[in-house]
């Protein structure tokens, strides 16, 4: 019986950690680069086979390659509560060792800018490696029309559905979007995913969708193309600044920031513009986001840092994630740290707008802690 | 498209490619037939190699694990009653029964020799249908899913055994139990106590393990002596069953073909095809039948079913990037992975892809079933060792298989709890079945239904495929009653065996304290789940409210029918039973606290010498072989196991 799982090795390990860290300031000059370890155990708290677990696998064969110890990376899916029950657990058990990784989406933002009661975790605790943004289009059925303005008039006056998720999942914002231009879309919540969604638009039954870029490529560009589906609006994509700008997947296509703010009297100061850019921001700014404990060894985290920042400046990356998430860059180190902090402060009275906007103008009730 | 067909044959029969294949095929057998594990395991094996690999042999690869899972599971579903995963519960119905009769040999070769049957079967279905099959898949919209489910659930009245009350009732709390969790429809929680385990909802594969193993293990070990209680052949039953399948081809190709079109349709999965087709081969089946006490038809049906639902699974994944069902769902990743998108480009600029896919699968079934087929008769030999060797085996398979569904000690409670239901279910003969169909058939009657009504109104419920599903329903139910009729205008004499049997099937209602208390306890849950889901929103709370009141009329009317005296009062022994229920019980805390792996050894070593009373060598050997299983799956799969304190310092 000679396995050995991973806890049977800890206090042996942090006895190890203890002695180098005593030790450090002997070495502090020749421990330049501390070696990463050998195997790195990356927490999915989804399922197999899923949007954050192929861009999980598919970052831990970009990252093995590029950190300089080229470690062997362990996929963990822990999946349960739309990635709450895993992020919960990680939060609990994961040693700042830097061993431990974490890969979050926007359905585990969201429930904690929101404090859903089953939150236990916080990502003022966390900081993050690599971020991945993505992008989104919305698209109607023909029959609303062929231009921006008048589609935005006949989907005012003529009510129609959009196929979601959940009320507070990654659609929220495009359900917002929608409200915020005075469409009178009606939200029909139980799709499994936005594939799910995308099968209601192409019955019929829903008269609005929304996909993201990578999605939207592969299956709405063939509806468009045979005129089954028209464009709409982008999300567009956030700059530097944190303003948001065209997305240059859709150079062609207006953003909705663009169209909202077209209209008379709105404004970026708007509450609703402010909860609106807050989770497009954690949602889709930063979508997918590798996480280490914030307390890992400061050098371990400038390797693991530097390791994404080259993978920024190689060809075969980008070009194999343009493939996987579109053509977006991603964002590494201090700048991701500073704008997931800006991104996940929501101040309680906006948190309440929400929920109030929820219940009265849907009549979902979510419950905050 | 032909020559999109040759160039995939020639893939697919080239060298690297079988070879890929064949290792896709033995990881898959190796996590189907070990229940619990299943697809997910089986691609957390294949992903770390599959990117950067040539798409096509990294297909073979993929479609070889797929394929082969709905295959080996079958082999706890038959020898143990364990139903391995989702697609074979139906499977136990029959196949345990007749392992039972010493037949295991019999019902495995007839359930490889229907798997096989059943794969290639789809995948022919599919070669031709994926190209015309989008506009099918749209034609199905929420409402005829709404009214699919409903199909499902009718099945109940055919499958509640000797009384349809109990079967209603079953159903209903089955509802009731798949409700738990989160409002589709609304996302408000309910019904979860305060737990936060069922916030997510009880998980199918505990479920199906407390409601169908448990009970069955706790029966063999009161009953002492081994699974099989008659001593047959196994050479006789192997080529037996194979002869089986040859006698029964048209069934097999029906429920294929069902298999293939049923798996088609996404969200409804492959959990329903296999009740479909048994409750079809039970309906349709002529001469004498023993569906529930090992009917071969029982298992060949499903089974024949199942792998053909894998092979449809593919078309809503390949077309519509949907997943059609849970594997397909993991296959789906593996394609986006491979840097493959889905979407009419599979039958366009991908076809040859495509078609690689669907004789890859084809392949992969005939060369899984047949290496299940070879290793059917000495696998069957299990089912003569005295059951108290097998049964700390057995229970470490059970818990090690409930606690992958979330890896939470709440799945070893619910499995307890649920499997009190099912042991009183199972010695008062409530139909477990119904139980499940119920629970299985729960989020997606109410999310259909809340969604066709939402994007259609009452419209919805006017669309000609779901007045033809409505019609199939109507029919199915007064099939028996044309039957009947048709059989009273014929002589007595002809049909008297058939008279006799229709008797025999219907025994008159019993009731007994075990009745009582489940109904007595049904009600008092109707009312404390009322008053749960009462202060819900409207569309929130309809729902479990319309499960509570089909479970506590059920429950109802199977009480007044023994108050008016119409059910014979028979004794229902119950107390040996809740003891070993209690034992397991014991057994969790136990694993709680010390570890698992150290609980599984020690209990196995103290189980086999004291209470089968083997030598401490034997039992030592077995539990030495248990720690070395629950490791090495440890260490290959980067599983966790409850970490008690014991576990900690030796592991």
């Amino acid at each position: 019986m000679h396995a050995k799982p991973k806890l049977s090795r800890m206090p042996c390990r942090r006895w190890w950690i203890a002695c180098a860290l005593a030790l450090l300031p002997l070495f502090a000059e020749a421990d330049d680069a501390q070696p990463t370890p050998d195997t790195l155990t990356w927490t999915v708290p989804f399922g197999v086979g899923g949007g954050t677990d192929v861009w999980a696998r598919f970052m831990s064969h970009w990252m093995a390659q590029s950190l300089p110890s080229h470690p062997a990376i362990v996929i963990d899916n822990v999946p349960g509560g739309g990635s709450i029950t895993g992020t919960n657990l990680f939060y609990t058990r994961a040693q700042p060792n830097g061993e431990e990784m974490l890969v979050t989406s926007a359905s585990t933002q969201f429930p904690a800018m929101l404090k859903d009661p089953r939150v236990r975790f916080d990502y003022a605790k966390w900081t993050p490696i690599i971020a991945a943004p993505t992008g989104g289009v919305v698209y109607v059925q023909p029959r609303f029309g062929q231009e921006t303005g008048e589609i935005l008039a006949n989907l005012r006056e003529e009510p129609t559905k959009f196929a979601m998720q959940t009320p507070t999942g990654l659609e929220m914002p495009v359900m917002l979007a929608f409200d915020m231009l005075g469409l009178a879309v009606e939200p029909v919540f139980g799709m499994r995913s936005r594939g799910e969604g995308r099968l209601a638009f192409e019955r019929g039954e829903a008269g609005v969708d929304f996909q993201t870029t990578s999605a939207y490529f592969s299956s709405v560009a063939p509806l468009v193309e045979s005129g089954q589906a028209v464009p709409l609006f982008s999300l567009g994509v956030m700059n530097e600044e944190g303003v948001i700008v065209r997305d240059p997947a859709f150079p062609d296509l207006p953003t909705f920031s663009e169209l909202y703010l077209a209209q008379p009297g709105a404004s970026r100061d708007d509450v609703a513009y402010e909860v609106f850019h807050k989770f497009f921001a954690s949602g889709y700014a930063l979508q997918k986001l590798l996480l280490v404990p914030r307390q890992v060894d400061a050098k371990l985290l400038a390797g693991y840092r530097a390791g994404a920042k080259a993978l920024t400046t190689n060809a075969d990356f980008l070009a194999a994630a343009r493939q996987q998430v579109g053509p977006y860059e991603p964002v590494v180190g201090e700048v991701a740290a500073r704008q997931l902090a800006s991104a996940m402060e929501l101040s309680d009275a906006r948190r309440q707008w929400v929920v109030d906007w929820l219940k009265d103008r849907y009549g979902v009730r979510v419950v905050t802690r | 498209m032909i020559d999109a067909l040759v160039a995939s044959l020639g893939e697919v029969f080239s060298a690297s490619h079988l070879v890929y294949m064949g290792l896709g095929v033995m990881i898959g057998l190796l996590v189907g037939i070990i229940p619990g594990l299943g697809g997910i395991a089986g691609m957390a094996l294949l992903l770390p190699f599959l990117y950067g690999m040539e798409p096509g042999l990294a297909l073979g690869m993929l479609m070889g694990m797929v394929a082969v899972i709905p295959t080996g599971d079958t082999f706890t579903s038959v020898l143990m009653g364990i139903p391995g995963s989702s697609a074979s519960q139906a499977t136990v119905m029959d196949g345990f029964p007749l392992a039972k009769k010493g037949q295991a040999a019999r019902a495995l070769a007839s359930a490889f020799l229907s798997s096989l049957c059943g794969g290639v079967i789809g995948a022919i279905v599919l070669t031709g249908f994926i190209l015309v099959a989008r506009p099918l898949v749209l034609a199905f919209s929420s409402a005829e899913l709404f009214v699919l489910t409903l199909l499902g659930l009718a099945m109940v009245a055919v499958l509640s055994g000797d009384s349809l009350f109990k079967g209603m009732a079953a159903c209903g709390l089955g509802l009731l139990a798949g409700a738990i969790g989160t409002a589709p429809a609304t996302g408000e929680f309910r019904l979860n106590l305060g737990v936060e385990y069922l916030f997510d909802g009880i998980p199918l594969i505990v479920v199906g393990l407390a409601i169908f193993a448990l009970p069955e293990i706790v029966d063999l070990l009161i009953r002492r002596g081994s699974i099989a209680r008659e001593q047959t052949s196994l050479g006789h039953g192997w080529r037996q069953g194979i002869r089986d399948v040859v006698d029964n081809r048209g069934l097999v190709a029906k429920c294929a073909g069902m298999g293939s079109l049923i798996g088609t349709i996404p969200g409804l999965a492959g959990s329903v095809v296999d009740w479909l087709t048994y409750a079809f081969a039970s309906k349709t089946a002529k001469g004498e039948k023993h569906f529930g006490q090992g009917d071969i038809r029982g298992v060949i049906a499903p089974e024949s079913a199942n792998n053909a639902c894998a092979c449809g699974a593919m078309v809503p994944t390949l077309l519509f990037g949907v997943p059609g069902s849970g594997t397909a769902a993991i296959f789906l990743g593996g394609l986006l992975l491979l840097g493959l998108e889905p979407g009419v480009s599979m039958i366009t600029t991908h076809l040859d892809l495509t078609y690689t896919i669907i004789w890859s699968l084809a392949l992969a079934n005939i060369l899984g079933a047949a290496l299940c087929l070879m290793l059917a008769r000495p696998v069957a030999q299990l089912t003569r060792i005295p059951f108290v060797l097998l049964a700390p085996v057995i229970t470490t398979l059970i818990l090690f298989a409930a606690f992958q569904a979330t890896r939470s000690l709440g799945d070893w409670y619910t499995l307890v709890a649920v499997g009190a239901i099912g042991l009183l279910f199972k010695q008062a003969g409530w139909s477990r079945p119904a139980f499940l169909i119920g629970f299985v058939l729960a989020p997606g009657a109410e999310t259909y239904f809340y969604q066709s009504v939402q994007f259609h109104g009452m419209a919805a419920f006017l669309r000609p495929g779901v007045i033809i599903i409505l019609a199939l329903i109507a029919l199915a139910f007064a099939f028996p009653l044309i039957k009947r009729l048709v059989l009273r205008r014929q002589p007595p004499l002809a049909v008297g065996a058939d008279v006799n049997r229709q008797t025999a099937d219907t025994p008159a209602p019993t009731f007994g304290k075990i009745d009582l208390v489940l109904v007595v306890g049904m009600l008092a849950l109707a009312a404390g789940a009322w008053y749960d889901v009462s202060g819900m929103s409207m569309i929130g709370g309809i729902f479990p409210m319309l499960a509570i009141a089909i479970m506590a009329v059920g429950a109802l009317l199977a009480g007044a029918q023994a108050w008016k005296g119409q059910a014979t009062w028979v004794s229902q022994p119950i107390g040996q039973p809740l003891v070993w229920l209690g034992g397991l019980l014991a057994l969790i805390v136990v694993a709680s606290l010390l570890g698992f792996i150290s609980t599984a050894v020690l209990m196995t070593l103290g189980f086999i010498r004291f209470v089968a009373r083997a030598r401490w060598s034997a039992a030592l050997l077995v539990a030495i072989g248990i720690g070395a299983f629950l490791l090495g799956m440890q260490a290959l799969l980067n599983l966790h196991y409850p970490m008690g304190w014991l576990d900690a310092m030796l592991f």
